[in-house]
Parts: C-alpha cells; sequence; structure tokens
C-alpha cells in the first residue's frame, strides 16, 4: 500500500487531496444543487398531492369510525364466543353507550353497520329514541322487548366484521363481493352486483375509443406525415385546435349535434331519410360516449403517430417499390413495423386517459354509459359511501399505475410530448 | 406523398379514398367546435337550428345571449343583472393566472435541476412530478376533498389555487425540459468565469434561451386551470364559481344558449393560445438551430 502511494500515488491536487476525492466531492455538491432545485417542486407536489392520494388511499380500509361511538361494547365482543346471543354484558354495554352517545355520531356509525347488515340504521335509530325510558336491567330482556331485531344473532355477527381498525370490506364491495356473517367472502346478491359490470363497461369502452382512435388516427397522422410541410402544418391545426379546446366545450357541442333535435337528427329528417317522429336517440348511451370520447382524445393518438411517423424516411418505402414489392405490400412489409412505436404510445396514452373518464359519460352517457370515475363521483357527493369511494379509486389508481409503468417502459415518461 | 404518373386505375381509386377518408377524419375533429358558433347567434332558447335561422330571418338572429353573458338579461320589459358569469370570468382568470405563475416557477426550478447531469434518481422524481397529470382527475379530485377538508382547505380560493397548480406544473416542466435538452451549458461557465453570478447568470443566459418553453409550459398550465371542472365542483364553494363549473351547472340543470356564448368565446381563446405556442415553437426551435423536417 504504501509503496504505491510513494511510487505512482494517487494525483493530487494543489491542496494535497487525491484528485478522486476531490473530484467525487465537486460531484456531490452538484448532485445536492441539482436536487435542491427540485426540493421545492417536490415539496409542493407531495402536499398537495401525493398526500391526499395517500389519504384517499388509507381512507379506502379505514373501519374506525364505529370503534370510537362503541369501544367499550367492542372490547366485550371480542370474548364472545359467536354462538347464540352475546351475553347480558354486551348487551348492557351497548346499551350505555348507544344511550350517551351523539346522534351524529350515533348516525355515522350506523351508516358503516348497515354496510355489513342492512337494518342496523334503523335498529339504532330507533332504540336510542326508546331507551331513553329504560333506567334498569336486565338490559338484554328489554332491549329485546323494544325491538325483536337484538334477538337476531345475525345482527350480532355482523359487528365481528368491524372489529378490526382495517377492513377489506370495501374493496371487495368495490368487486360485488363481501363477508358474510362467519366472515367467508362471498358473492353480493344478484341485484347487488353492479361494479363488475362497471369495470367491464369501463374496459369495454376504452379499448374501443382507443380503437377507432387508432382507426381515424393512423391515415390522417401517415398523411401529415408525408404530406409536404405547408400543408401539414395547415393540417395539422385540425388535430391541435381541438386539443387546445377545453373539454365541456367540446362535449356541449356534441351534445348540440347528437341531441333529439339536434344537428344530425335534423338532417336526416331534413333530407327525409327518416320521419320526424322516429328521431334516433343518439345521445344519453354508451354510444354516444364512445363517440365524443374519440373525437376527444384522437389527438392524443395523432401527436404520437405523428411524431414517429416523420422519423420513417421516405427512402425505405422508395426502395421496397424499387425492389418489386406492390405499395399494399412495402407499405404492410415496411411502413407498418416501423410506426409500431408510434401505435403503442397513442394507444396506451389514450386508455390511459379513457379509463379514468368521468365528464363525458356523466354528461352524454346517460344510465347505460356510466363508468368507474362516475361511481366514484357518485359514492363522493351523493351517497358519502367514502370507503367504497376510496377502494374503487385505488383499485383504479393502481391499474393507471400498471399502464403507467408500462407506458414509461415502452415510450419513456421524458418523451410525452406536448403540441 | 402524391400519385405517381404512372399510376394505375386501382392505385388512384385506393389513393382517393384515402384521402376522402382522410378528410372524413379532419372533418370529424373539427365541424363539432364550429356547430357552435352559429348557434349561439340564434333567438332560441334551445341548442337547435330551427328553418328561420337557416334562412337567415332577421328575427331568428340575436345577440339577446351574449348580452346575458355580460350580465345584462331582459325578462318582459325590465332589465335583470345577473353576474354569475361574470363573476365566473373573474374567478377562471384570478385562479388560473396565480396558479399558472406559481407552477410556471416551480416548474422551470425543478426542470432546470431536473436538466443537470448529476441528477441522482432523476426517473423517478420525474415520474412523480409528472403524476398529477397522469392520475385520473376524479381521482385526485376525491384525495383532495378528503385532505384538504381535513385542514380546512375546502371553500378556499387557496385550496382551489393550489391544486391547479399541482395539476399545472407537469406541464412546466415538460416544456422546460423540452427546451433545456441540447442546451449548451458552456454557456453558462462562460457566463460564470466572466464574472455574473448564479442569478446574473440565470436572467440574462439561461432565461432568454428557455422562456419559449417557459411561456408555452405556462400557457399549457393556465388552460389546464381555466378548463378544470371536477376538482372545482369538489372542493370549491357557490363562491368559487368557474367559468366550466358554471357551465356544467348550465348544462345539468337550466340549458341555457348563454352556454354556446361562452364555449364561442373560449373557442377564440383557445385559438389565440394555439397560435401563440405555435410561434414560440418555432422561434425555440429557429434559435436552437434546429431545423424543421
Amino acid at each position: 500500500m504504501n509503496q504505491s502511494q510513494t511510487s505512482t500515488g494517487p494525483i493530487l491536487t494543489t491542496d494535497g487531496i487525491p484528485l478522486k476525492v476531490s473530484l467525487k466531492k465537486a460531484e456531490r455538491i452538484n448532485k445536492i444543487r441539482a436536487f435542491l432545485l427540485v426540493l421545492p417542486l417536490l415539496a409542493f407536489i407531495l402536499i398537495t398531492f401525493l398526500v391526499p392520494i395517500g389519504d384517499m388511499l388509507a381512507r379506502s380500509v379505514d373501519d374506525r369510525q364505529i370503534n370510537t361511538v362503541f369501544p367499550k361494547t367492542f372490547e366485550v365482543y371480542k370474548k364472545w364466543d359467536r354462538q347464540g346471543l352475546p351475553s347480558e354484558e354486551v348487551y348492557k354495554t351497548m346499551f350505555f353507550e348507544l344511550k350517551n352517545s351523539e346522534g351524529y355520531a350515533v348516525g355515522k356509525a350506523s351508516t358503516r353497520m348497515n354496510y355489513s347488515k342492512s337494518g342496523w340504521k334503523s335498529l339504532l335509530k330507533k332504540s336510542k329514541r326508546k331507551f331513553k325510558k329504560i333506567e334498569e336491567g336486565p338490559f338484554k330482556e328489554k332491549m329485546i322487548a323494544t325491538d325483536k331485531k337484538w334477538a337476531d344473532p345475525e345482527y350480532w355477527l355482523a359487528l365481528g366484521q368491524m372489529v378490526d381498525p382495517t377492513t377489506m370490506g370495501y374493496y371487495l364491495n368495490a368487486v360485488d363481493l363481501k363477508y358474510d356473517s362467519s366472515k367467508n367472502i362471498v358473492q353480493q346478491k344478484e341485484n347487488r352486483r353492479i361494479y363488475n359490470k362497471t369495470w367491464i363497461k369501463t374496459f369495454k369502452v376504452s379499448l374501443l375509443v382507443t380503437l377507432f382512435c387508432l382507426l381515424l388516427g393512423y391515415p390522417i397522422s401517415y398523411l401529415l406525415a408525408t404530406l409536404p410541410m405547408k400543408y401539414s402544418n395547415l393540417l395539422m391545426i385540425c388535430v391541435l385546435l381541438p386539443f387546445w379546446t377545453s373539454l365541456l366545450v367540446r362535449t356541449v357541442a356534441w351534445m348540440v349535434m347528437l341531441q333529439q333535435k339536434g344537428v344530425l337528427n335534423n338532417l336526416l329528417v331534413m333530407s327525409n331519410l327518416i320521419a320526424d317522429e322516429n328521431r334516433f336517440q343518439l345521445m344519453y348511451n354508451q354510444t354516444a360516449v364512445v363517440i365524443v370520447m374519440t373525437q376527444i382524445l384522437l389527438p392524443f393518438m395523432v401527436l404520437p403517430l405523428y411524431s414517429v411517423m416523420k422519423t420513417i424516411s421516405p427512402t425505405y418505402m422508395r426502395a421496397a417499390l424499387n425492389l418489386g414489392a406492390s405499395p399494399m405490400h412495402a407499405f404492410y412489409k415496411i411502413y407498418m413495423p416501423n410506426s409500431v412505436p408510434g401505435v403503442s404510445a397513442g394507444c396506451l396514452l389514450v386508455f390511459i386517459i379513457a379509463i379514468g373518464y368521468y365528464i363525458t359519460p356523466e354528461l352524454v352517457g346517460g344510465k347505460d354509459g356510466q363508468m368507474v370515475g362516475n361511481w366514484i363521483a357518485y359514492h363522493l357527493k351523493t351517497t358519502l359511501n367514502w370507503g367504497l369511494c376510496a377502494s374503487l379509486g385505488a383499485i383504479l389508481l393502481a391499474m393507471m399505475t400498471v399502464l403507467y409503468w408500462a407506458y414509461n417502459k415502452i415510450v419513456g415518461i421524458e418523451n410525452i410530448k406536448l403540441g | 406523398m402524391a400519385l405517381p404518373a404512372y399510376a394505375t386505375t386501382g392505385q388512384k381509386v385506393g389513393y382517393y379514398s384515402f384521402l376522402t377518408y382522410c378528410g372524413f377524419v379532419f372533418f370529424f375533429l373539427i365541424a363539432p367546435i364550429f356547430i357552435i358558433l352559429p348557434l349561439s347567434f340564434s333567438a332560441s332558447p334551445f341548442f337547435e337550428f330551427t328553418r328561420e335561422f337557416m334562412n337567415f330571418e332577421p328575427e331568428a338572429w340575436s345577440l339577446r345571449w351574449y348580452r346575458q353573458m355580460v350580465g345584462i338579461s331582459s325578462i318582459g320589459d325590465t332589465t335583470v343583472v345577473t353576474d354569475k358569469w361574470m363573476m365566473g370570468t373573474r374567478n377562471s382568470f384570478f385562479v388560473g393566472i396565480v396558479a399558472t405563475l406559481l407552477a410556471t416557477a416551480l416548474g422551470t426550478v425543478a426542470a432546470l435541476g431536473l436538466s443537470r447531469p448529476h441528477m441522482p434518481f432523476k426517473a423517478i422524481l420525474m415520474a412523480i412530478l409528472i403524476s398529477p397529470m397522469i392520475v385520473p382527475l376524479i381521482i385526485t379530485a376525491a384525495g383532495m376533498f378528503f385532505f384538504y377538508s381535513k385542514i380546512g382547505l375546502t371553500h378556499t380560493y387557496l385550496g382551489l389555487i393550489l391544486a391547479h397548480t399541482a395539476l399545472g406544473t407537469p406541464f412546466v416542466v415538460i416544456t422546460v425540459t423540452a427546451t433545456l435538452t441540447g442546451f449548451d451549458t458552456n454557456l453558462i461557465r462562460a457566463s460564470q468565469s466572466l464574472g455574473a453570478d448564479t442569478m446574473r447568470t440565470f436572467f440574462k443566459v439561461i432565461m432568454p434561451l428557455i422562456l419559449p418553453g417557459v411561456i408555452s409550459g405556462g400557457l399549457f398550465a393556465f388552460i389546464t386551470s381555466f378548463d378544470e371542472v371536477v376538482i372545482v365542483m369538489f372542493i370549491g364553494s357557490v363562491e368559487q364559481i368557474t367559468i366550466p363549473k358554471q357551465m356544467w351547472a348550465g348544462l345539468r340543470q337550466e340549458t341555457s344558449p348563454v352556454i354556446l356564448c361562452m364555449a364561442t368565446c373560449l373557442v377564440a381563446l383557445s385559438i389565440a393560445l394555439l397560435t401563440t405556442v405555435e410561434m414560440l415553437r418555432r422561434r425555440s426551435e429557429r434559435l436552437r438551430g434546429i431545423k424543421q423536417r
């Protein structure tokens, strides 16, 4: 060691520090400086965006709502062997906790209890009123006397799902499953299975939109990429203007086109193709959602396709034709394989955006065109079942993350181009 | 791409049907946007082309919906002033501009850091910074609704501005990083060796070169905020009416043609923005010596 330092030792800087160390130090300072530049935005995104998303994820498994109202009941409940009816002690604690709690908190907890076994909500509401008159035990008999439901073991067993502070119940609900009274996972009742259909519909609509975007977008991207610059710039405006126009404005425009007395129906009636009374029902169904979303998302297909096609040298095609291939054959064998990166980028992008769509299905979809995004909004503001809302959102988010990862692998997020 | 002189009839038919198909697609893209322009001048209270309107009869054309939009409407003989749309416009511009300024400042600085050759964890950082653009708005809205209501930011302008800033930053990061590719770092060294400090170098050397990217990123951020309706709906109160929120309300409740007037104005705005961004892009490419292919 010493030997090497004296003869061919490391190169030193003027102040005697080895050059390697000095360089590393400089590099580290550079790294820190670069990181410091990113830090403000990173912190901002963390607080305003990532923490809220995390909050939503936490909510999707959170199950403490009821434990805050009936903490003692749950303590004694845990001792119960789940056979027959619980002991007098359980009834007694439940009685006092219900009697002494605030109406607002009971309402919230009973909503949660109702998700496990419907009937809890009305039972608690009714009982809270009647319990005022009861002063002393035996509570079990008196409670059962106020309502026979207190003697139904099903209700007591349903509470078992809520003992833990976390639950997978909302996730099960989001895919049409549920816990039965002995905590086995079973299918929802036939008439309550709505989410699997919605997931399938969301995928179907997104795939159809992606497919139509490809069918419409590929030829025009080809035209744009092969036309001389002065024409293609002009035509490019047709792609960029919708891209820049407000989403709501475009949806409104489509409502004007598609409604019963809208432009399309009027044209058909005026040209005597259909009678005035059998105008087509073009709006408020799944078809409308697909049509409108295709038009809205088409620029997201054309832009990546165009930028890839622009790099395919026209000499390749000329060479193929020169070697005797027919134009179709040359296109199929030479041009298409070269444009595959653009196709995958465009398709993934359109699919990613389509799967989380909310506004357009809400406005033109009617009952039949509702996608997962609409259910999330519905539970967020109408039913206030935020656990289910969050779990639907979390599943959607997980799918997006996988797609986003794939997009990053195939295209690279740095290569997203705008305009 | 043009047809060679020796093309067969089959090739000609194929070529012209291809052009027709493309024409149809361009029509499909652009027609819905322009269909609302004439309709906003109709006197009819429904979104329809009446026969009188198509025959250019003067009574079927009117500016009454535009008058209502700017706040003057008449019911019978009395003039009523409704301020909803103008209030929405003011709010939209206020929130949009503040959010844009914040997003542009944060995004530009971050893009400068990301473009440094020594940036650690570049890929993962980029993924995080771009995520607000990728996550569906309804999920973002749900998350923000839960969290912002905990810390009292719902129903405030501050909450709305923060949310819109977060949505706008990815666009700034993307456009500025794109402008910084091919940026000659020797220029910074030259400036520093001539005695300029960091701030001076930034404002006199870096900024003029990346300005087109910064502006177009800012415009993207602005239009994102200006268009955004889902988050406003969930975290805004009645007070925070913006144009899209008012349009949404108009579509769900009273379908008034004022919506079409506002839509026409928004189309005009988007044409203006598109033109600006295109000009900036070309200028930037010319400055950086990237030739148009």
